[in-house]
């Protein structure tokens, strides 16, 4: 037993110092707390909603979303929106349905089941309206990069000047935390950039933080299920562990002796 | 040994079954109800349909759940065809005042009764629609007058959510 | 396998049981003797059906909304993940399940190693149970493709183009494989189906290994031959079935820890990147459990040799019972072996690591002495070490070092002889 719990500390030890390797260059990411995270995390409600204006009014005019549906936003765990807001939403986008009983296709305003209205119908058009440089899609973005939510919310803050000797070029901005240090996305926020609907001051660093927050839910919108289910699911198999370990002495109590 | 012994070894064993099948039930739950049908199917079980452009006499037919639905609007000749039929002449007896509350409109399933196809719409011999597979007809109130059909075209449930606009399921 | 008659106790089951022999075999594996000393590392045989029956039931789940085809595969597992009721849940068992797979599935082997369980007369087990990790380590490969991310692509290109390596037919073989020019639909449609075959063919294989295991029944921790049954055996129910049930429990606990808290951490990122042919990802690596035998085949400069090391890697122990001269099986007895054991499981461990890593420098360098010494550890070290080695005298029985005697076989012989 005991051989098997210094071999399982091992192993669990190895898996951890190997994953924490993995992730990225060596950069010091800023960090921040995120209320998602941990054995009992949830979203902030309000940073959500504000996240999603910051994604509609910045991000959405480059980045689609194409996974989400717009009822997304009234659904349990997500920034619940009421049904009345999501509908207004959707509403205020106009999405190309059809044929219609011309042939035709036509456009008309999204309802709640319609995906996330795209800024550019593929992907090629996203690249040649951004001097080659694709704007990804960001359902799963969070994911897609191996620093997570502390990545991008860096990033979002770490425009700078490039260090002294560096060149870059036409349309290419120095980021300290991009991948490469090269980014073509010029930096997205600044101070007052947009007016908060609840009146939170909108800095760069508030923003970065409410839609990264926003990203991180759009990426993982059954976070909340899943974290609430782990926790009855551990808990209950703890107990139904020690309810069996005992089981299993009664039972071997009858043989005379263990080897 | 005293009889609390195995008093107390049989509830250890009863109770690591117990707990142990409330596991298992919830393990088989989730992999049951990943069938039942998902956000993106319920959110397409309701569908609104703008129905200001369909003039009297007019028929319009859209998707719902993937079936057709017929949304006729009916003329006064129509309506009262349709009222003063007997229940005794029905194959399947249905007042028309229960299939079209607002009689002006008559929204139903185009999906014919017997086995399936979706009958033409101003044909047949009682002014409503013929189901070309098999013969049935059905009349103005969508009920089946004469053919194989056994039961009237299916009204689902439908309300006008505004003066141009009609939600189904 | 000779077991006394047994007769079911009712009549229905008599009929039945004259029919198929069902309740028989019931009866053969409830009764079946099983050493009574097993430690915690033979649990994992269970552990493994489990892992192999939760991968078949959420696979088949993921199947009825998976959609194979290279414009809709990366959709259809968001689809899954956001839409499907618990589909969310089931993805994500399914995809640490087969770490978790993997993670028995070495367990299990280094404990054959320790053991010495692939020896005489197990060496029919021993290959099934390799012929079944070859088919996990490609059911694996082509599930990874599925969901049609960067790695999938990426991956999938990397690992069939080995195959041009083989002389005159290599690159008729790869455009086979890929049903065209590159990685493409064809690829993806054919992997899925080979991906929902392979593990009913390991089914199979499991029933093979568990029969061919019953033959000679259970090795355990001293290796000795032992009677069965007799006083050093226990019947398989309830005894080992309880204490299979408490090792798989605290399994599930790690499990649960990573599908609902960590769900992502053993995978890699780029997969969450929609394949794209014209761009290649920073680093191609596969998933953990694939790492060590990608670090041999990148030791090797010449692309063919780098081919063959790779697989004489995985082939090298099929052939292991006849490499290891030893007549002791188990390392408890064989203080020589145990330490050379353990070097091996820091060497495989290290190319792991170096597998993870970029080909080149340091690490390239590691990655070849580790290489070298993995084929020197089964090639040399086995086979010198079986006549070289002095081992420790073994036991007689399982229960006798327990009961006073002495584990030396000449003092236990004494010891009857004046008890007599």
């Amino acid at each position: 037993m005991k051989n098997f719990i210094k071999l399982f500390s091992i192993i669990v030890l190895f898996f951890f110092t190997f994953t924490q390797s993995q992730s990225a260059e060596k950069v010091d990411y800023l960090k921040t707390d995120w209320s998602f995270k941990g054995l009992f995390g949830k979203f902030d409600r309000g940073s959500l909603q504000r996240g999603y204006q910051v994604y509609t009014e910045v991000c959405a005019s480059c980045h689609s979303m194409k996974y989400l549906s717009y009822r997304n936003l009234g659904e349990k765990g997500g920034p619940e929106f009421s049904e009345a807001e999501v509908k207004a939403i959707a509403a205020s986008f106009e999405v190309i349905d059809g044929p219609n009983a011309d042939g035709e296709m036509f456009e008309r305003p999204a309802k709640l089941s319609d995906k996330f209205v795209m800024p550019y119908e593929n992907v090629k058009a996203a690249q040649a309206a951004n001097g080659g440089a694709y704007p990804p899609d960001m359902s799963v973005l969070v994911k897609a990069r191996g620093g997570g939510v502390d990545y991008i919310y860096s990033l979002l803050q770490g425009y700078e000047d490039a260090p002294t000797g560096m060149t870059l070029d036409e349309g290419v901005h120095y980021n300290k935390y991009m991948y490469g240090n090269k980014i073509r996305m010029s930096a997205p926020l600044s101070d007052d950039l947009i007016e908060y609907g609840d009146g939170t001051k909108a800095t760069v660093e508030q923003m970065s933080k409410d839609v990264t927050t926003f990203l991180m839910w759009a990426a993982e919108p059954h976070l909340e299920s899943r974290h609430r289910m782990g926790f009855k699911a551990i808990v209950y198999l703890i107990i139904l562990t020690i309810l069996v370990y005992f089981s299993m002495k009664r039972i071997w109590s009858r043989v005379e002796s263990e080897v | 040994m005293s009889d609390k012994k195995p008093e107390r070894r049989d509830f250890l064993f009863t109770a690591s079954y117990t707990v142990g099948a409330v596991g298992v039930a919830a393990v088989v739950w989730p992999l049951v109800d990943q069938m039942n049908p998902d956000a993106s199917v319920k959110a397409l079980a309701s569908t609104e349909v703008d129905v200001s452009s369909v003039k009297p006499g007019n028929t319009i037919t859209v998707l719902w759940r993937g079936k057709p639905v017929f949304i006729r609007r009916r003329t006064q000749d129509e309506i009262s065809e349709a009222r003063s039929v007997k229940m005794e002449d029905l194959i399947h007896p249905e007042k028309d005042e229960d299939r079209a509350k607002d009689p002006e409109w008559l929204v139903m399933l185009g999906v014919c009764t017997h086995l399936g196809c979706v009958p033409l719409n101003d044909k047949g011999d009682y002014d409503g629609w013929f189901c070309p597979c098999h013969g049935s007809h059905y009349d103005t109130s969508g009920r089946i007058r004469k053919g194989p059909a056994p039961l009237n075209m299916e009204v689902p449930k439908y309300e006008f959510v505004n003066a141009n606009t009609i939600k189904i399921g | 396998m000779s077991d006394h008659e047994y007769t079911p106790t009712s009549k229905v089951g008599k009929w039945f049981n004259d029919r198929l022999p069902l309740l028989t075999l019931a009866n053969h594996l409830t009764d079946y003797p099983t050493p009574k000393n097993l430690n915690y590392w033979w649990t994992f045989g269970g552990i493994l059906t489990f892992c192999l029956i939760t991968q078949i039931v959420t696979g088949l789940t993921l199947a009825m909304h998976y959609i194979a085809h290279a414009d809709m595969a990366f959709e259809s597992v968001e689809h899954i993940m956001r839409d499907v009721n618990y589909g969310w849940l089931i993805r994500y068992i399914h995809a640490n399940g087969a770490s978790m797979f993997f993670l028995a599935v070495y367990i299990h082997i280094f404990r054959s190693l320790f053991y010495g369980s692939y020896k005489s007369p197990r060496e029919i087990i021993w290959i099934i149970g390799i012929i079944i990790y070859l088919l996990m380590m490609a059911a694996a490969f082509m599930g990874y493709v599925l969901p049609w991310g960067q790695m999938s692509f990426w991956g999938a290109t990397v690992i069939t183009n080995l195959f041009s390596a083989i002389p005159l037919v290599g690159e008729g073989i790869v455009t086979w494989l890929w049903g065209g020019y590159s990685v493409d639909n064809p690829t993806l449609t054919r992997f899925f189906t080979l991906h929902y075959l392979i593990p009913f063919l390991i089914l199979g294989l499991v029933v093979l290994h568990i029969w061919a295991l019953h033959v000679p029944g259970n090795n355990n921790p001293v290796g000795i031959d032992i009677k069965k049954p007799s006083k050093d055996t226990v019947p398989f129910h309830p005894y080992i079935v309880i204490k299979d049930g408490f090792a798989l429990l605290m399994f599930m606990i790690v499990f649960a820890f990573f599908v609902f808290y960590s769900p992502n951490i053993l995978g890699h990122a780029d997969n969450y990147i929609e394949a794209n042919p014209m761009v290649t990802p920073a680093h191609i690596v596969p998933e953990w459990y694939l790492l060590p035998f990608y670090a041999i085949l990148r030791s090797v400069p010449d692309k063919l040799l780098g081919v063959v090391a790779m697989l004489s890697a995985i082939l090298i122990l099929a052939v292991l019972p006849w490499l290891d001269t030893s007549k002791i099986r188990s390392a408890v007895f064989r203080p020589l072996y145990k330490q050379f054991y353990w070097i091996l499981v820091a060497d495989v461990l290290i190319l792991g690591y170096m597998g993870a890593m970029p080909a080149e420098g340091l690490y390239l360098l590691i990655a070849r002495v580790a290489t070298a010494y993995y084929f020197l550890h089964f090639l040399v070290i086995l086979p010198v070490l079986g006549f070289k080695e002095k081992t420790l005298p073994i036991p007689l029985s399982i229960t006798e070092p327990v009961l006073g005697g002495s584990p030396n076989l000449a003092m236990a012989k004494n010891k009857e002889s004046i008890d007599k």
